[in-house]
């Protein structure tokens, strides 16, 4: 704070005199600096605080105890038999065929729809992005309704319009090949899955494509005129400028889509509750900890969801380097 | 001299939230019976009981789930939380043992079990008994007929007075390309199907169900299971059940026997009062329901009696409840035989006590009230273990799709499957 001129100062040349003038000058600044940032620190902890306290209750206490109880023989209707096995819940579902085929389910799940997503999602996003003023507000209105369904809702819409009995789709699309009214959807492994998979990209789509429309505005349109004077085709305009100026929003949303889709569980709870090998791990360690009330085996499935959760964002910022600040433009 | 005067504003604010809070304590204490959905029935009959408590007792329902499944999962949750607010609780029995194996089910005082279970059905009383003692209240008592059409049968010259064979049955609808209704899909009801199946070929699913989980010995593997399996086996694989039938629950079979493929199904009586009340609507030919016409479950085995499935609800008391007495009290009033037998002719479920079944109004509204309380007497309850679940569970994980029931293995592999889930080395 003091930009004072000590009495020493007085017996040096001006020069050095000028010099550790600035340099106190430079010095209080500093500190005038770092008593800003502190103050905005502690302001920042004062706005995030609760959040973060409140993060850590429902969020970290929740995981430690699922960590915990999964070290454990441990059912609800027998409580006093509750037995330390340490990692032997661990040891039977990773040699369970069960669990691997729910895995091979939900990853194959997660990687169809978020593939179809971001397709149909960008190019929402690019009708969203060039609409004309008067018909954006409607435009974007129309295409978010889906994501505005709760999830059980739409699922239920759609298995009752699939169901052999009260739906309409074999009907309406009995001049499609392989479609009649003796069509049941929810009877084989195919059709179910194509079912749920419908229903989820109908659903999550308009998330995807939203995510994506705020990195299509990130883009730089002078660098789009440049490429247009200079002769290029839409197609290369989108591929050698467009894209690239926005990999960081597509992969934020991808990522995030992707973690959403991993622990998909209200389509196949509603739809086939796991029928026909429709099993997807979230319904694996409902079964076990809800059903069952085997709260240690439930809560080890929902450890190892959080692990393959966590490996895949992990995948996702170092494998692709997702830069997550990129995306809210702070880089 | 501000401040004090605000914190004695305080004092008087909070003293009037307690007295408030203590004035919804006044009066009887207040029951809370957790029923399953229904037409309303069990609200009337609190009601009633509330009246007739005379100020003992006040009853409020509270409603659970519509699945039975997702009926225990809550109540099972909240008692193991010990839930005093559970005082009553109305529970399909195959669900009792479970909860009287973990100290969940107040004790019923010897005097009033005996009072509950007099002139009760046979299979009602089985299912609301544990190691040999009452645990809960029978209240009504569900089994399923073999519902048919008049017309398919004429045409096949069928005597439906006689009992008949799944195996007719099968005949029957094979040759008039009829759809038959069972329920196929992956869920209780196919365990339903399944024990009935097995217990009328003269087996058991489980042979100790009392025993712990690691002790417990399947009965699939044997003669009965096999031709169990080759029933199902037969209506699946030869799409009997027509292509509804991986997806086919209790209402889907309604609704396919409501329609031109019909031909039998078995099903609770609730199909009576549901087809009734279409076409008093308006929404269902009045010819359907002449058409239709009921007799025992089918047998497996030509002259051997079939063991219809059982159904129902009893009523519990609450292990944690503030007032078991009066709670217990409140059960007796629920369960009279002039309750089950209005909530038969207005609900459509089925009374547990027999002299229910003599009232007028029940004779009226069901004319195969006879036909369903000897039916109850038949009855098989489900395996009654505490680890009910994973058995049900476990049977509908390995006999699912009906089609691919095979008599050779699918016996076997269930109760491997199954054994092998309760010693705790298989996920489900």
């Amino acid at each position: 704070m003091s930009t004072q001129i000590t009495p020493a100062a007085g017996g040096r040349t001006p020069r050095a005199a000028a010099e550790q003038e600035e340099a106190e000058v430079r010095r209080g600044h500093e500190a005038e600096r770092s008593d800003r940032t502190r103050a905005e620190a502690r302001l920042g902890w004062y706005l995030a605080g609760p959040a973060f306290v409140v993060m850590l209750a429902v969020t970290a206490y929740p995981i430690l105890q699922a960590t915990y109880d999964s070290l454990f023989r441990f059912k609800l209707t027998a409580q006093d038999e509750r037995e330390f096995i340490g990692l032997g819940n661990y040891s039977m579902i990773l040699t369970d065929p069960v669990f691997w085929s729910s895995m091979l389910v939900t990853v194959f799940i997660t990687v169809v729809t978020v593939l179809v997503e971001l397709v149909l999602g960008f190019a929402l996003a690019l009708v969203m992005h060039r609409a004309v003023r008067q018909l954006r507000g409607l435009l974007r209105t129309a295409i978010l309704v889906p994501y505005g369904i709760i999830t059980v809702v739409s699922a239920f819409a759609w298995f009752y319009a699939f169901d052999i009995s009260s739906g309409f789709v074999n009907s309406w699309f009995d001049w499609v090949p392989g479609i009649d009214e003796n069509l049941n959807w929810f009877a084989e492994t195919g059709p179910s899955l194509f079912v749920i998979m419908a229903s989820e990209i109908w659903k999550t789509t308009p998330f995807i494509s939203l995510l994506l429309l705020a990195g299509l505005a990130q883009v730089p349109s002078d660098l789009e005129e440049a490429a247009e004077v200079d002769g290029a085709t839409w197609w290369q305009r989108l591929k050698r400028v467009v894209i690239p100026n926005m990999k960081a929003a597509i992969m934020v949303a991808v990522l995030f889509r992707a973690l959403d889709a991993f622990r998909i569980f209200d389509n196949v709870f509603i739809m086939t509750g796991g029928a026909n090998n429709t099993q997807v791990l979230s319904l694996l360690a409902y079964d076990q900890s809800i059903s069952r009330l085997e709260i240690g085996l439930g809560s080890a499935i929902s450890v190892l969801l959080f692990v393959c959760v966590i490996a895949i964002c992990f995948a996702a910022i170092k494998l692709f380097k997702v830069d997550l600040a990129g995306a809210r433009g702070e880089s | 001299m501000r401040r004090r005067r605000a914190a004695a504003g305080a004092l008087g604010l909070t003293a009037a939230v307690v007295l408030a809070g203590c004035g919804g304590q006044d009066g009887p204490p207040t029951l809370t019976w957790y029923t399953n959905p229904d037409a309303g029935g069990q609200a009337v009959i609190a009601q009633r009981c509330t009246e007739e408590a005379d100020g003992a007792y006040r009853i409020e329902v509270s409603n659970l789930p519509r699945e039975a499944s997702e009926q225990r999962q809550q109540l099972a949750r909240r008692l193991a939380a010990e839930d005093s607010s559970i005082d009553l609780m109305s529970l399909d029995p195959p669900f009792i043992p479970e909860f009287a194996n973990a100290g969940f089910l107040a004790e019923i005082p010897a005097d009033m079990a005996e009072r509950v279970s007099e002139d009760v059905v046979a299979g009602a009383l089985a299912g609301a008994t544990w190691e040999d003692e009452l645990v809960t209240v029978p209240f009504w008592a569900n089994t399923q007929l073999l519902w048919y059409r008049e017309s398919v049968v004429e045409e096949a010259g069928l005597d439906l007075d006689e009992p008949v064979t799944w195996d007719q049955l099968i005949e029957v609808v094979e040759e008039q390309d009829l759809v038959l209704g069972v329920q196929g899909t992956k869920a209780e009801s196919m365990t339903v199907w399944i024990n009935a199946l097995v217990a009328s070929a003269g087996g058991t699913i489980v042979e100790n169900p009392e025993a712990p989980t690691d002790e417990i010995t399947l009965g699939l593997d044997s003669e009965a299971g096999q031709e169990a399996a080759r029933i199902m086996g037969e209506i699946g694989g030869g799409g009997l059940g027509g292509p509804g039938l991986p997806t086919a629950d209790e209402n889907a079979n309604l609704s396919v026997f409501q329609g031109d493929r019909a031909s039998f199904m078995v099903n609770w009586p609730f199909v009576w009062t549901a087809t009734v009340d279409a076409v008093d609507a308006g929404t269902l030919d009045a010819e359907v329901l002449e058409d239709i016409g009921w007799a025992m479950y089918p047998q497996v085995v030509e002259g051997e009696e079939s063991r219809p499935p059982y159904g129902g609800i009893n009523i519990g008391v609450g292990a944690f409840s503030e007032h078991t007495d009066l709670a217990l009290e409140a059960a007796e009033c629920i369960a009279t035989p002039e309750n089950q037998a209005e909530y038969f002719a207005t609900n459509g479920n089925p009374p547990a006590s027999t002299a229910a079944y003599d009232d007028p109004q029940v004779q009226d509204a069901f004319p195969m009230a006879d036909l369903i309380r000897e039916s109850l007497e038949q009855a098989e309850p489900r395996p009654q273990t505490p680890f009910y679940n994973e058995v049900s569970t476990g049977l509908q994980e390995t006999w699912y799709p009906a089609s691919a029931v095979d008599p050779g293995s699918t016996p076997a592999s269930s109760a491997e499957f199954i054994t092998a889930v309760l010693r705790g080395e298989r996920l489900l």
